[in-house]
């Protein structure tokens, strides 16, 4: 491997140097962790990265190429990409080109070379961490002063833009309120022969709600409590009893919504082997995360209840309220990538729409 | 942080006051020490939760037999035979039949079908004595997979030659020819001329009820997943390994590499989700095995068996990820759910999670033909090596070449002068234990 050298340069001063397989770009980012062991193609173009340095904790990355589709979303999201090692000969019959030479077509650049698990220890201690990935020549002054990062009180701005579309299917019909939706999202609901009518959280959604029988508020990136307008929003649609199925931020902003409260998670949650307990049946579930803010179930009011908690560290992963259809969920029912063992949520969901018809 | 241990619901049935463990036996080919690893777990869970334990198990030279592990130990063969009579001297009121390999399970569905259990008042702790049988038996094992439409290889069950003939004219040539209910695919074999099947076939019924005929496999990739549940219907994967040899090489004879290193994560939650959903279907309580070949090219699959007990890949999965299976699927036998059972490692969370690793575990057998003058040293679907390395690495390479390095066979790792020159396209069709040191380094070499 002979590739350019580039460094990451973390905020406690930190830094790392790698081999560049990616685009030749400097960027800067909150730096975060995901310890999946596959899943790469889904988890980069997953929006709720946007704005984010992604360490990968698994060693080997790319092995199997990137296929023609399908993806999360239509670009590649994180700023930036770090791994332990990098195999440019990949195999697999549905690749189409190599990880190396995707992210260098999407612009975003990476390293290889870097011990990601002492990098990883590093973001658990320290908490995450603002950084830059830069030429190694670069000094970090210059790059404090010249290389921008993405404004992530505004981010979701970036992912969730466009008209409202409409996507035909059965006689359930479902509103999507996007604020960096997962393509899986909507692919399960379709699957399931739901029409989908997709929104970007900006549209002028609320005439739509008259003719739809349930309301899915979706993944993206970034703090929820920088979205208090849509919040509001999202009490309208409380207010008309649909059902409703909240998902990752979706779920963070039904709470806030809710009268509840949200905080930062030291690390975050950003793998796809979270244990989660629904409390009413005790049954447990694997699930796929990625999230760096939670719901504080203390701050719930009386009417609703929590519904998942996680079994690693005991954060809440799942709301519902008591007498109304609104549920939601910190994890991800719609893996991509991940355990599909919660994908019954899904179909709880639309019956509870098709039900109100 | 909340103890959430307590809110995992409680299943516990009445307990167990004398527990019989069958144990690992004898060491053979297909059958080594990792069922003395397991057992030994076993025991130490029983003695735990203070039931009085017994051990039958013939081999002084195992860690199981130690004083420490169980309240009385017999030097006896795990054979139905003496095991009716332990049974009876101790006063056993619970049995534990998957931590001591193939012949300890055969044991016990022996002990069942002749009613031996019943009439003593033995229970069976972990997966029912009818879910292994629909397991062991080819037939029930296709039937109850069909039912939820799952694949499996085509295949027929057959008690004559002649039998066997037509079931490879239906299946189509070429086809492999297995021993229900043996021992690390003892016996089996690829045929490919029709007129070799009916010698093939009578001298495998001379060890064996029923010979299967199945549809051939060959050059498929080939996956397992190490599946555990508890009788509340949770269900986990701890692990998955990939062989590097290919279907058609027996997985005690292949290479083997932890996690997966060719399948996408499409592929990966696919196989996963169809092993849950086998394991659920089939009711196994405790831990298992679910053996997968999937085609390269069009991502079609089988699922070639499950094993309803600790097996070789159990230990090499425990080993790989620090998941305690034999512990927990013990813990399980006797009620405990996922939840509820502390994870060892960290002490604060549960048994409810899936090791992701950060690292590459391979696993290299080991052979010993220079001790078997004459034998046929080519390798296949029969289990014919007698040990196993396992190298921990942040590489592919570097655990590779670890592994190799302490086989202690005369290498220092791939080395393409390691041996006598062999013609490499004949080495890559009829593989033999050198393949891999010689037929990498020399392809590393070449290009």
């Amino acid at each position: 491997m002979h590739g350019l050298s580039m460094k990451l340069h973390l905020t406690d001063d930190t830094v790392v140097a790698g081999r560049a397989f990616g685009a030749d770009r400097e960027v800067g980012g909150e730096v975060v962790f995901n310890t999946g062991m596959s899943g790469y193609v889904e988890t980069l173009t997953d929006p709720s990265y946007r704005g984010q340095i992604l360490v990968l904790t698994y060693p080997l990355q790319g092995n199997y190429g990137v296929p023609e589709g399908p993806f999360e979303s239509s670009r590649i999201q994180v700023e930036g990409l770090i791994v332990t090692r990098y195999s440019a000969r990949p195999s697999h019959h549905s690749l189409v080109t190599t990880l190396g030479d995707w992210l260098k077509s999407h612009n975003v650049p990476a390293i290889e070379g870097v011990d990601t698990r002492t990098l990883t220890r590093r973001l658990r201690e320290h908490g995450t961490m603002q950084g830059f990935l830069l030429r190694e020549s670069t000094p970090i002054e210059h790059a404090k002063a010249n290389v921008s990062s993405i404004d992530m009180a505004r981010v979701v701005g970036l992912v969730a833009q466009g008209e409202i579309t409409r996507h035909p299917g059965g006689d359930t019909r479902v509103l999507v309120i996007d604020t960096g939706a997962k393509a899986s999202i909507i692919n399960k609901l379709q699957v399931r022969g739901a029409a989908v009518t997709v929104a970007p959280f900006a549209t002028r959604w609320e005439p739509l709600l008259d003719e739809v029988d349930g309301v899915v508020l979706t993944n993206g990136p970034g703090d929820p409590a920088d979205l208090m307008p849509l919040v509001e929003r999202v009490r309208t649609v409380l207010a008309r009893g649909l059902p409703v199925l909240g998902i990752c931020l979706g779920h963070q902003l039904v709470a806030l919504a809710a009268g509840a409260r949200t905080y930062k998670l030291p690390y975050g949650h950003r793998s796809q082997n979270q244990p989660v307990m629904d409390v009413v049946t005790r049954h447990a579930y694997v699930t796929s995360q990625n999230h760096g803010y939670a719901v504080d179930e203390r701050t719930l009011p009386s009417d609703w209840a929590p519904w998942f908690v996680n079994l690693n560290d005991g954060t809440n992963e799942g709301i519902q309220h008591r007498y109304r259809p609104f549920r939601t969920v910190q994890f991800h029912p719609e893996a991509a990538p991940g355990p599909l063992d919660t994908e019954f949520l899904f179909d709880d969901f639309l019956r509870m729409a098709t039900g109100m018809r | 942080m909340p103890d959430v241990r307590h809110m995992a619901r409680s299943t516990f049935p009445a307990r167990p006051r004398r527990a019989l463990l069958l144990g690992s036996g004898a060491l053979q080919i297909g059958q080594a020490g990792e069922f003395d690893y397991s057992g030994s777990q076993a025991l130490k869970v029983l003695k735990e939760e203070g039931i009085y334990t017994v051990l039958v198990n013939p081999n002084i030279a195992t860690i199981q037999t130690s004083e420490e592990y169980a309240d009385a130990v017999y030097f006896l063969p795990v054979n139905a035979h003496f095991v009716e009579q332990i049974i009876v001297k101790e006063r056993i009121d619970a049995i534990l039949l998957s931590f001591g390999g193939q012949t300890a399970l055969n044991t016990g569905l022996e002990l069942e079908a002749s009613g031996v259990l019943e009439k003593h008042g033995v229970r069976v702790l972990g997966t029912p004595v009818a879910v292994i049988r629909a397991t062991e038996d080819r037939k029930l094992f296709v039937d109850r997979l069909c039912e939820i439409g799952v694949k499996t290889a085509r295949s027929r069950a057959c008690t004559t030659p002649h039998e066997a003939v037509a079931a490879a004219r239906e299946i189509g040539l070429p086809v492999i020819l297995r021993g229900a209910f043996s021992l690390g695919g003892k016996g089996s074999a690829i045929v490919r001329d029709e007129r070799d099947i009916e010698a093939a076939v009578r001298r495998m019924l001379a060890g064996v009820p029923q010979v299967l005929v199945e549809e051939c496999l060959s050059g498929w990739k080939e996956i397992e997943y190490e599946v555990v549940r508890d009788s509340d219907d949770n269900c986990i994967t701890v692990c998955n390994m990939e062989n590097v040899d290919p279907m058609g090489i027996h997985t005690g004879d292949s290479i083997v590499v932890a996690p997966s290193q060719t399948l996408n994560d499409h592929e990966y939650q696919f196989l996963r989700e169809i092993a849950i959903r086998t394991i659920r279907h089939l009711g196994i309580v405790g831990e298992c095995n679910i053996q997968y070949a999937l085609e390269p090219a069009t991502g079609d699959y089988r699922v070639i068996e499950v094993n309803a007990r600790l097996s070789r890949s159990s230990a090499l999965a425990s080993k790989a990820t620090g998941y305690p299976l034999a512990y927990v699927a013990a813990k399980i036998g006797l009620g405990y759910t996922l939840p509820q059972i502390r994870n060892c490692v960290t002490q604060t969370t549960t048994a409810f999670f899936e090791p992701a690793l950060d690292y590459i575990v391979c696993k290299v057998p080991r052979w010993d033909f220079d001790k078997f003058p004459g034998v046929d040293v080519s390798i296949g679907p029969e289990m014919k090596s007698v040990g196993e390395v396992m190298a921990i690495g942040r590489s592919f390479p570097e655990a590779l070449q670890k592994a190799l390095r302490m086989l202690e066979i005369g290498v220092d790792g791939l080395d393409p002068d390691a041996f006598a020159s062999g013609n490499i396209r004949h080495e890559l069709q009829n593989p033999s234990p050198r393949r891999m040191v010689l037929l990498l380094a020399r392809a590393f070499h070449e290009a």
